[in-house]
């Protein structure tokens, strides 16, 4: 394949005493839908903060089109065409899915009263009208606040932000995991369909089945680290299980020079979990920015 | 968002709705619950006292009332909207005011000329200003809760009010320029007091209602995490809404010098009360993200219209306070409810 639109190379973060990336590899290819997969705390979450600019990295580098870049957050990323949807799925509760869809990059109207920062509600509806669609999504009124709307439409509102605005790179990050056999089938479309406008899709997923059945290829993180990269279609979900656990491939890891090392991660990665991005906002790591 | 934007229909028009959707729509508006109160009140205080209360002297008198709590009360719908408080808003208001008062008393007194009013007024905006975007930039940091933050800059404002003049009040605080203008002056038979807290309510809703400053207001209260994934800067955004709120506390300052000509030090300790439990009347939730500053106008009013309606009937007024209290704890009781049925579907 071409170069990657997004890379991730040796990627090291720490929170405190624990690594969470310990040199961490990822690659995202145009038109393609990556799975990445990892046990909970393998760093899935992490890795995804670092590639979406949410958390800076502490060592390694990011490469977006072969070229080095240092995200300075996540409008950062955003502006490189890299979006995230995130398991929490991030939207404003009490705005309507217009709102949120262009949540920090607003529509201002023309002239004077744009520069007053007066808002275009009618086009920015328009627009989100439009994005839905083409999720297959209608909305039945796009006014009322986000709260009011099913889980499934809430998903669909955070996909079509993430969809509307990157022309890289989405990450969606358990994007099936609150939804029924429907709605899960409809995202698994998307997911397929953003792809093919050559958008790299990075999944992250749980789901063995639907990452063998959606995903092109699957990168699997186990304690920091990238173990696998596996086409999807000549893998098997014992494969994936393995690669996960550690079970099948103990000689691609460090762990016979530090097993204590490794043990202790391997404890510390309840806590770990809590320091993910997505669980909760990093304050520190914002105020270094 | 939504809230503000049906709201600023006529909320007795969307009530008599067509169909049940609508009606449940209405019913869900923050505002319509109190505004329908206090037309009930209004109409109850004219049937009870014919003739009496429904006058142009009670409206006047109730509207210069109720101006310095509205002015307070549009700067604390933006706090509490992104999720938090300003208990401080008495002691900055008096600090302001101590503040031009000293300038005064030092520039010309009573007689001072109109340069020494326009420093005043800049001084006293300044001081309220910097106190809120102090307050407002340790709010930011999230370490400690606005409730703090602002309850230690209640005590400290007051404090510094007071060592500023050993605790009594000054004379010659407010120049007669400015009592007699914007303290007595009338345009068309309307007080100047009630058209600048009209023209700043009106300012501050259309900002809030309309525009990106307002939208991020209440994305802020709804969730500061996505607000912060979606650019923007939410601590900067808190710094800029503390202040606005100080900011306003010292319009307020100005306003109760030109209408008393006096600091009033001890008098502001329950502003801080009357000025929240007006902006939860009106529809603002505590807990962020939903408010609007047309609800905190019919807020403001209701302790207002009650107070006046109260005397003119020959009630003791202090039953107001009962009344009030009452009604607040069924606002809040009822924003809680509504909130409970949301998260549900």
């Amino acid at each position: 394949m071409a170069e990657p639109l997004l890379e991730a190379r040796g990627v090291i973060k720490r929170f405190g005493h624990v690594q969470a990336l310990q040199g961490a590899d990822f690659a995202a290819y145009a038109g393609e839908v990556v799975a990445l997969i990892g046990d909970n705390g393998a760093g899935k979450s992490t890795l995804v903060g670092v590639l979406s600019g949410v958390l800076a990295p502490d060592g390694g580098e990011i490469l977006l089109d072969g070229a080095p870049v240092r995200f300075g957050g996540p409008q950062d990323a955003r502006r490189a065409g890299v979006e995230t949807v995130y398991q929490d799925l991030s939207l404003a509760q009490d705005l309507d899915a217009p709102a949120n869809l262009y949540l920090g990059r607003e529509l201002v109207r023309k002239g004077v009263l744009g520069r007053l920062g007066v808002l275009d509600r009618s086009a920015m509806r328009r627009d989100a009208v439009r994005a839905f669609a083409e999720l297959g999504v209608t909305l039945k009124d796009p006014t009322v606040p986000v709260a009011a709307l099913s889980g499934g439409q809430r998903q669909s509102v955070a996909v079509a932000r993430a969809v509307a605005f990157a022309n890289r790179v989405v990450f969606l990050d358990e994007p099936t995991a609150a939804l029924g056999v429907v709605q899960r089938a409809r995202v698994l479309e998307t997911v397929r369909r953003v792809a093919d406008r050559g958008i790299g899709v990075v999944l992250i997923s749980h789901n063995m089945p639907e990452v063998l059945s959606v995903a092109d290829r699957v990168e699997v993180l186990r304690l920091g680290r990238r173990v696998a990269s596996l086409r999807a279609a000549d893998t098997s979900i014992e494969e994936l299980v393995g690669a996960m656990t550690g079970s099948l491939d103990r000689a691609d890891l460090p762990s016979p020079q530090e097993p204590e090392m490794q043990a202790e991660v391997r404890a510390e990665s309840r806590p770990e979990q809590r320091l993910e991005p997505q669980a909760e906002p990093q304050p520190s790591d914002e105020e270094v920015r | 968002m939504t809230t503000t934007e049906t709201g600023q229909r006529p909320p007795a028009r969307t009530f008599v709705a067509r169909t049940p959707p609508l009606l449940r729509r209405a019913a869900g508006i923050g505002e319509l619950w109190t505004f329908l109160i206090l037309a009930a009140l209004v109409v109850f205080f004219t049937i009870a006292a014919p003739g009496k209360f429904f006058t142009t002297y009670d409206l006047t008198q109730i509207a210069v009332n109720a101006a310095i709590y509205l002015v307070l009360g549009v700067g604390m719908t933006y706090v509490i909207i992104t999720a938090g408080i300003d208990l401080s808003i008495g002691s900055v208001l008096v600090l302001a005011a101590v503040a031009a008062g000293e300038w005064n008393i030092h520039h010309g007194g009573a007689g001072a000329g109109w340069g020494t009013v326009a420093a005043c007024v800049a001084i006293a905006l300044a001081v309220g200003a910097a106190w809120g975007a102090l307050q407002g930039a340790v709010v930011a940091t999230e370490k400690v809760p606005p409730l703090i933050v602002t309850l230690g800059g209640l005590g400290a404002a007051l404090g510094i009010a007071e060592l500023a003049t050993g605790g009594q009040d000054p004379a010659d605080t407010a120049a007669n320029n400015l009592q007699n203008t914007l303290g007595y002056g009338k345009l068309l038979g309307i007080p100047w007091l009630v058209i600048l807290a009209a023209v700043v309510t009106l300012v501050f809703g259309l900002v809030l209602g309309l525009t990106r400053f307002g939208t991020h207001t209440f994305a802020i209260g709804s969730n500061p995490a996505a607000s912060r994934r979606a650019g923007i800067r939410v601590g900067a955004h808190l710094v800029k809404v503390y202040a606005l709120m100080g900011l306003l506390a010292g319009l307020g300052a100005v306003m109760w010098l030109a209408s008393y000509g006096t600091t009033s030090i001890a008098g502001h300790s329950t502003d801080n009360l009357k000025v929240i439990t007006a902006v939860v009347l009106g529809g603002t939730s505590l807990f962020g993200g939903r408010g609007s500053v047309l609800g905190t106008v019919i807020g403001v009013f209701i302790p207002a219209v009650l107070n006046t309606g109260l005397i003119v009937i020959g009630v003791q007024q202090y039953w107001q306070d009962v009344a009030v209290g009452v009604v607040l704890v069924a606002a809040v009781y009822i924003d809680q409810m509504r909130r409970r049925t949301r998260e549900r579907n």
